[in-house]
């Protein structure tokens, strides 16, 4: 079952991951884009996961769980910028 | 060992006494004396060895895999010159005490004077040659701290610069001279030194050696040419003066002439050489001396000629001439720091040094008067005191040597009219200071000074007297014994009295008696003639400042011409120059490019995640001028960098990459914030062109590269720590035991470096307060919702888990990717988050202690301590140790030092990011509501 699975499914995350490649690329407005490199974020923690699925290691798993971290607070950051200018105050 | 000590102990008591100085005036010096004291306890013990004849050598180990050992030396001439360096620092220690004034920093003149002395300890305490050069080094140094002592004076600074310009560059010719001479004898030595003068001297490189180490014992020597600094260096304080310029410092270049006397003098070269550059400074100082108005000024002059008159003994070269060397050596120092603490006490009490203004201050300071008397009788060679018995003997060599030369009588009479010169100063000095009238409008009425202030002139003008009187019973035995260090041999034969018949020197001491009494008489012409005539013309300052300006100018010259301050510059040229030679090698060699190892296979979602990367680049090249969106884009290449981190089997790279890349935006943003959010065009398209190809080829060019390296079989230093991580560092990843463990030294340095970058943006930011933007890049006002609820209450929530994130990865680190550095990372990044979702505010008032300097502090010392740890189990600095220990519930738990280590890179990461962000943040003032940040946090 998963050795028919996870070919698919490798394939639906790279083509999420090259749609949302093109969005962060065309933008065209900053919102656009912070939001493609949060979607971005996502799809590399599914591509992680499914590489750890797929290898039989857990070694993936902690760099994708510090990018849900991470890409949380950059986004958030991001937006902030957008809302306030001044991020911290 | 106790040589070592002997030399250490002032080092370590001017930290002492800097501390001490705190407490209170007085407090300092009794420190600095006990530390001087102290010192000589040590050297005490050793002196009936020295004194025996034989020589001390004592050795610690210092760099034993490079041979460099510390090796410390005492014979006759290191004794000699250690009891002059502690005797006479002793008697300027306490005269000091009562020279400066209230408004002087006791802490920071008796440190420095223990740095000098423990400098000047450590030159004429050296076997080695090398180790020498060290310490002659830092004598420059400590008097450059000594001469520039009172900092608010430009003349202190000049002349503080101009010595250290001088004696520094004397000592970099020294060290060339030295590594001729190791070179020539195989050993630096002095034991193997001293012993082969023969090779020396029929080497052919003697000739340049010999030049260059005559150049550092000349300019620290104040021989002429390179006297002019001295004279500059009077701005010190007068205790500086009187111990650098008696003792000490200048002593320390005819120190060097005396300790390579076996080795290198007895050729033709080093008697003209030397001799002639003493004859030179002797008459040109004695002469000058006598013209001198400042009363300092004088014995600054007559400091050099006297130096002068020491060279040139060494430079005639026989064993007696050396013997008067070293005599010189001692009345010199002797009445020297006698005459210059006599001018101390007189600029203290006259408020003046002009001689012109101090008259007749026989009336108001007469034991004052009587001890400078002796002293300068002593200076001008009068019988009965101890400067008549070694110029003497000076001018019986000058007469013996000049039986041997063609013209050679010329230099019994130089050295007469040097010594007539002598007498006419130093009765100016007694005669204009002490009577010829009355004091002419002196800034205060001069009265005897302190009584503790004169007890240290009493004690060198008894010295100087009882020298005189008795030679053979008082210095005999010191002198025999220094001289025999001198020569390297028996002491020859020798007559210390005061009565040697009517021999030709006694001829000549009479006619310079006389005549300087008769040239001071008649001085008025002279002094019409000096100062219309050869002042105006002599001026060694003036070409010395001429040659200091070219210089400067050159330089200036050079460096505009290499460095525009145009950085596409200088990058453009970097990468066209390694451009051009790696093309060159690409073209020339005859490997291919692709090595043997066979290709990896490569898959689709690598395949695209490449193209992705590339993609974001060239978009983030093209967009660059629109600051924000360049900085999303930045963020997605960071992340597929991250990605390819994981793909190549990097995790702890990936990792810290991920955690790296959101303070970045972090960063950025805050920064952004008060920038424009476009950056103009600044080169037009050609520019832009040209640099662009340049760009092109640098990449491909570097991208050729790593094609070249990776598709060859590489033998890495891997191996080894995938090999000895476990048995070694008692961890298995073999990244985090390198980080804590075998380079951990290299983390220390680094987190130290982090931590002062971080205190040095607090330093600069702790007062800036920019005005920012009022409405957003498209002209909309800001959002009036500062924290949005939702956000605010879901990044609460989100707190407790990142902490355990980081508290995860700090544990495992070092068994599986993760670390302190990550873990500090993710810490930092979630309290930031506080920051970002619920204000400044409401964080500092959550977070305990909230001032960052206390964590980074307990980081670097807890990551210290650790490493240290290891020498009280007598292993070398930060080895690590480890064991298992078992956990009831977790099991088998592995417990290292490096952890320890690794949590003080732990707490010095989340201090310094967190005093970065925050108070980047806290640059703009006008969103901040009260507590403002800086108030918790100072």
């Amino acid at each position: 079952m998963l050795s028919l699975v996870i070919p698919i499914a490798f394939a639906l995350v790279g083509l999420a991951l090259a749609l949302t490649l093109w969005r962060l690329l065309v933008g065209p407005s900053p919102a656009d884009r912070i939001l493609a490199l949060d979607t971005l974020y996502v799809n590399t923690i599914a591509l992680l996961v499914l590489l750890g699925i797929h290898l039989e290691s857990a070694l993936y798993f902690e760099a994708a769980l510090l990018i849900a971290l991470m890409g949380f607070v950059g986004t958030v950051a991001l937006c902030k910028y957008l809302l306030r200018g001044d991020i911290i105050e | 060992m106790s040589l070592v000590w002997l030399v250490l102990t002032p080092f370590l008591g001017a930290a002492l006494v800097a501390a001490v100085a705190r407490l209170g005036r007085s407090h300092a010096a009794w420190a600095a004396g006990a530390v001087t004291l102290l010192a000589l306890a040590w050297l005490l013990p050793l002196i009936p060895t020295a004194f025996a004849g034989s020589t001390v050598l004592q050795r610690v180990g210092w760099l034993p895999s490079a041979g460099v050992d510390l090796v410390f030396r005492l014979d006759g001439l290191g004794l000699l010159f250690a009891l002059l360096i502690l005797g006479i620092g002793l008697l300027v220690i306490l005269y000091a005490r009562y020279y400066l004034s209230p408004r002087d920093s006791m802490g920071r003149f008796y440190a420095s004077l223990l740095l000098f002395m423990g400098a000047m300890l450590g030159v004429v305490l050296s076997e080695n040659l090398i180790q020498l050069l060290v310490f002659w080094e830092l004598t420059s140094l400590a008097s450059f701290l000594l001469i520039s002592y009172w900092q608010h004076r430009a003349d202190a600074r000049n002349g503080a610069r101009m010595a250290l310009a001088v004696t520094g560059a004397g000592g970099l010719a020294l060290l060339a001279g030295f590594l001729l001479l190791g070179e020539m004898v195989g050993s630096y030595e002095l034991s193997a030194l001293l012993a082969a003068g023969d090779v020396i001297r029929a080497h052919p490189f003697y000739v340049p050696m010999l030049a260059l180490v005559l150049l550092g014992a000349f300019t620290k020597s104040a021989q002429f040419p390179f006297h002019f600094w001295l004279p500059h260096a009077m701005a010190a304080p007068t205790p500086v003066s009187a111990y650098l310029h008696s003792a000490t410092m200048v002593k320390a270049g005819v120190f060097l002439l005396a300790r390579l006397f076996p080795a290198l003098s007895g050729t033709p070269e080093w008697f003209w050489l030397v001799t002639g550059a003493g004859l030179a400074t002797l008459l040109v100082g004695a002469f000058t001396a006598l013209f001198k108005h400042d009363l300092k000024g004088l014995l600054a002059y007559s400091t050099i000629s006297h130096l002068g008159l020491i060279t040139a003994l060494f430079g005639i070269g026989t064993p007696l001439a050396a013997v008067a060397g070293v005599f010189h050596i001692i009345n010199h120092a002797t009445f020297k720091a006698g005459l210059f603490m006599a001018a101390g006490i007189i600029d203290h009490e006259c408020g003046t040094r002009d001689m012109r203004r101090i008259n007749g201050l026989w009336r108001y300071m007469p034991h004052t008067a009587t001890l400078a008397m002796v002293a300068a009788a002593a200076m001008a060679g009068v019988p009965l005191f101890n400067g008549f018995l070694s110029k003497e003997m000076f001018f019986a060599e000058a007469v013996g040597v000049s039986a041997t030369l063609a013209w050679g009588w010329l230099l019994p009479v130089a050295v007469t009219a040097a010594g007539l010169f002598a007498v006419a100063y130093s009765l100016r000095f007694i005669h204009d200071v002490f009577f010829n009238g009355e004091p002419i409008d002196l800034p205060r009425t001069p009265h005897e000074p302190p009584r503790w202030m004169k007890v240290p002139v009493e004690i060198l003008v008894v010295l100087c007297l009882l020298v005189g009187i008795f030679p053979a019973q008082t210095v005999e035995p010191l002198l025999s014994v220094a001289a025999a260090g001198v020569l390297q041999a028996p002491t020859p034969a020798h007559d210390l009295a005061i009565w040697h018949g009517f021999s030709p020197a006694l001829w000549m001491s009479l006619i310079a008696l006389v005549g300087g009494v008769l040239v001071y008489v008649g001085r008025r012409p002279l002094f019409d003639l000096y100062e219309r005539r050869i002042e105006p013309h002599l001026d060694a300052k003036a070409i010395y400042e001429y040659l200091l300006g070219r210089l400067f100018a050159f330089a200036r010259r050079l460096t505009g011409w290499l460095d525009t301050g145009s950085l596409p510059r200088l990058l453009g040229l970097f990468f066209l120059f390694a451009l051009i030679l790696g093309a060159a090698g690409l073209a020339s060699d005859t490997v291919p490019l692709t090595g043997a190892r066979a290709l990896l296979p490569v898959d689709g979602i690598s395949l695209l995640a490449t193209l992705g990367l590339i993609a974001a680049a060239l978009a983030t090249v093209v967009l660059h001028r629109q600051r924000f969106t360049a900085l999303i884009l930045i963020g997605a290449v960071g992340l597929t960098v991250a990605l390819i981190f994981i793909k190549f089997s990097a995790p702890d790279l990936a990792l810290t990459q991920l955690s790296v890349e959101v303070v970045t935006i972090v960063l950025l943003l805050l920064a952004l914030y008060f920038l424009p959010q476009e950056s103009p065009a600044e080169s037009g398209t050609p520019r832009r062109l040209g640099d662009g190809v340049l760009a092109l080829a640098a990449g491909t060019g570097a991208g050729l590269l790593a094609w070249a390296v990776l598709t060859r079989p590489y033998q890495t230093i891997a191996g080894y720590f995938l090999d000895n991580s476990l048995t070694g560092g008692g961890g298995s990843n073999v990244v985090n035991v390198i980080l804590v463990d075998f380079r951990g030294f290299d983390t220390l340095g680094e987190i130290t470096v982090l931590a002062l970058a971080g205190l040095g943006i607090y330093a600069m930011l702790e007062h800036l307060r920019l005005p920012g933007p009022a409405r957003d890049p498209q002209g909309r006002p800001w959002d009036a919702d500062r924290h949005p609820a939702i956000m605010a209450s879901f990044t609460r929530l989100l707190l407790p888990l990142a902490l355990l994130v980081s508290l995860f990865i700090f544990l495992r680190g070092h068994n599986l990717p993760g670390g302190g550095f990550i873990a500090g990372l993710i810490t930092a990044v979630a309290l930031i988050m506080q920051y970002l979702a619920n204000g400044v505010a409401w964080t500092q008032v959550r977070l305990p202690g909230s001032n960052m300097h206390p964590l980074i502090a307990a980081g670097l010392a807890i990551a210290t301590v650790t490493g240290l740890a290891s020498f009280a189990f007598g292993h070398p600095f930060l080895t690590s140790t480890f064991g298992h220990v078992h956990w009831p519930l977790v099991g088998e738990f592995e417990l290292a030092s490096a952890m320890a280590f690794d949590l003080g890179v732990y707490l010095v990461v989340v201090g310094a990011t967190l005093l970065i962000l925050i108070h980047l943040g806290a640059m703009h003032t006008a969103s901040h509501e009260a507590p403002s940040p800086t108030k918790g946090d100072n």
